[in-house]
């Protein structure tokens, strides 16, 4: 596209998605800006004046010394984030390269979508019937002369969990940009006197770079944000930054801290991903992000 | 006839060193009934230029891929440089391929692109400095280092896949369709500085195309390949004055073939009458001759002198350098062409349409092909 382009030119086209990000993305999300702000009233209400009570509160600085309960939690959700999106990888990288080469690629990519099929709700439920003490996976450790195990509840739930919903996410791009490369590429590093690690390394790789990088913001950002998975297979008692905020704006009714939590969150994400865009940008590969 | 001088230029240097490509008995079948190669012999010398021609599903690119070392034959020897290529990976061979879509890195820029054989060699960053210069210099780029492949105009491209695959030095470089993607003047100016810089290092060129006219622009020998073999081998005018099939005849420019019959040692019966031709015969055979376009001699003069025929003017091409009559000789066709040079002067006459002509089949250009 030209780049100088008129705003007017643009405006049939990006007019109706700009209107929606601002009305349904922008406006709630500085209205939760402001409301960080804010005190809770007496009436669990939002109310005045205008205060930084509630970041104070978040870093732990509290009337009675620091207590950085709230940031130990973020910190406890971004390992979270940081291992399934590591074990994403792991898993669906090579994964994508074997639907890619297979003969039967749409069964394996019905296989993948197939769980989507059904509530998400029902399927973090279906782990704790996997789990349970006399859950399927006593069942059969049982069956074959082992001790059971107690993986409910359990912080390996939560993660087998936030692993088992994000993996998908990570495997449809990856799979795009896998299906896209382009092999004599690989044959051009082979010519050149590349081995199969360096051929992979320069030739294959970079060109799954932007399905990899989707799917990493994809599963990183929810898994980070969690609360639904560590709520069901953690009992209530694993709290991820996601389960602080969602108390919050329910049963503790406090607007204002929540507001100012989810801001916390999103801006350590933002950063994050600025941090590597630059980084990215520095290293030639502006396109990739 | 620009083309013609260039070859005829190209026709003064003998191919004379030692063979450093050698295949023999090469096989190759893809699936049951696809054979890609049915036992190819080949011998390639170094400093040559030397041209796999023929259509698409030839087995052209797939003899090329053979020696590049992404196809192992199922049958045959593969030697280059004196060494046997039996199980030997493309990264461990002394040749480079330049792809017919170039195949760039899209990812790294001119320089690295280019850099790259040099860095999977380990040389010292000077010394890839260096030979990146003079590669880049070789084929006139300089500037455009830092450029990505997106950057770039398919010619620049076209460039930087050659330095990339020259930069190493291989003992035979091997070109895929090389000028395939580009327009037909780009395609004519490529095609002289790749001939020159051939020349100018002594190269080893193993070139695969389809396009007859860049084969004989190019080579120093051509093989005609045609349904996984060896149609004919030879210097380009050898082919096309002495074309051995009517394959060759017709991939190869064109051409008028005319089935005949010996009557004698030097006679022929055709469609056209009696013919005479330039080499002894065995009475009562079948045969083609093929006779080419502007080997025809047209003429408004009545002759009894032998191989003459009579002919109507069925339709005339005008193509600028040339004039194409496309002749009825009482029922059969022939083409011939004329050089339109405006002089009145018999065999450069011009005729029009309908117009009787007495047309002359010299019989040293009349090529008996035994099919």
């Amino acid at each position: 596209m030209n780049k100088r382009a008129s705003w007017k030119q643009l405006l049939p086209t990006l007019g109706p998605g700009a209107l929606w990000l601002f009305v349904f993305t922008l406006i709630p999300t500085l209205l939760i800006f402001y409301a960080s702000f804010l005190q809770r009233d007496p009436h669990g209400w939002l109310g005045g004046p205008l205060t930084l009570e509630n970041y104070r509160r978040f870093l732990g600085l509290t009337s009675e010394g620091f207590d950085p309960i709230y940031l130990r939690i973020l910190g406890r959700s971004l390992l979270l984030g940081f291992v399934t999106t590591l074990v994403s990888v792991l898993i669906g990288y090579p994964f994508a390269f074997f639907i890619a080469g297979s003969p039967r690629k749409n069964l394996l990519l019905l296989l993948v979508v197939l769980p989507f099929w059904t509530n998400f709700l029902i399927r973090v439920y279906a782990w704790i019937v996997i789990f349970q003490r006399k859950g399927v996976l006593n069942a059969l450790l049982g069956y074959l002369g082992f001790d059971p195990v107690m993986l409910y509840p359990s912080w390996t739930a939560v993660y087998v969990g936030t692993i088992y919903t994000y993996l998908p996410f990570l495997i449809l791009p990856l799979y795009a940009s896998v299906e896209k490369i382009d092999w004599t590429l690989l044959e051009a590093a082979y010519d050149l006197g590349a081995g199969r690690i360096q051929g992979f390394w320069h030739a294959i790789f970079p060109q799954t770079l932007p399905g990899l990088v989707a799917g990493v913001l994809l599963v990183f950002i929810p898994a980070v944000g969690t609360f639904v998975i560590s709520d069901l297979l953690g009992a209530g008692k694993a709290i991820l930054i996601g389960n602080v905020i969602q108390q919050q704006f329910g049963a503790s009714r406090d607007w204002a801290f929540g507001s100012a939590a989810a801001f916390v969150l999103m801006a350590v994400v933002l950063t994050g991903l600025w941090l590597y865009a630059r980084w990215a940008g520095e290293r030639g590969m502006e396109e990739l992000v | 006839m620009e083309q013609r001088k260039l070859f005829k230029g190209k026709r003064t240097r003998t191919p004379g060193g030692e063979i450093i490509v050698r295949l023999s008995g090469v096989r190759k079948r893809y699936d049951s009934d696809t054979l890609a190669l049915d036992g190819v012999d080949l011998e390639v010398r170094a400093g040559e230029f030397f041209s796999l021609l023929g259509p698409s599903g030839c087995g052209k690119t797939t003899l090329l891929r053979i020696l590049a070392g992404f196809e192992e034959p199922d049958a045959g020897r593969v030697e280059i440089a004196g060494n046997d290529m039996q199980g030997v990976p493309p990264y461990r061979r002394p040749v480079n391929l330049v792809f017919q879509n170039y195949a760039l890195f899209p990812h790294m820029n001119v320089f690295d692109n280019i850099a790259f054989g040099l860095r999977m060699k380990r040389l010292a960053g000077d010394e890839i400095r260096a030979r990146v210069g003079w590669a880049l210099e070789l084929v006139d780029i300089q500037g455009l280092e830092r450029r990505r492949p997106h950057e770039l105009s398919g010619g620049q491209r076209q460039r930087v896949a050659l330095a990339r695959a020259l930069v190493n030095e291989p003992e035979v470089l091997l070109l895929d369709e090389p000028l395939g993607a580009l327009d037909y003047k780009l395609r004519k100016q490529l095609q002289v500085e790749l001939m020159n810089l051939q020349e100018e290092l002594g190269l080893t060129f193993v070139y695969v195309t389809h396009d007859q006219e860049e084969a004989l622009v190019m080579s120093d020998r051509i093989a005609v390949m045609r349904g996984g073999g060896i149609e004919q081998l030879g210097l380009p005018e050898a082919l096309y004055e002495r074309p051995a099939s009517r394959f060759v005849a017709q991939f190869l420019g064109t051409s008028n073939l005319i089935p005949a019959r010996s009557t004698g040692k030097r006679e022929v019966e055709t469609p056209l009458g009696r013919l005479r031709v330039g080499e002894d015969l065995v009475p009562g055979k079948d045969l083609t001759l093929s006779i080419r376009p502007e080997k025809l001699r047209l003429s408004r003069q009545e002759s009894a002198a032998p191989n003459r025929v009579r002919a109507r003017v069925d339709d005339i091409i005008y193509t600028g350098a040339e004039n194409q009559y496309l002749l009825d000789a009482s029922g059969f066709e022939l083409v011939a062409y004329t050089l339109n040079s405006d002089i009145q002067e018999p065999g450069y006459e011009e005729f029009d349409y309908d117009e009787e002509v007495v047309v002359h089949l010299p019989e040293e250009n009349l090529v008996v092909i035994h099919e």
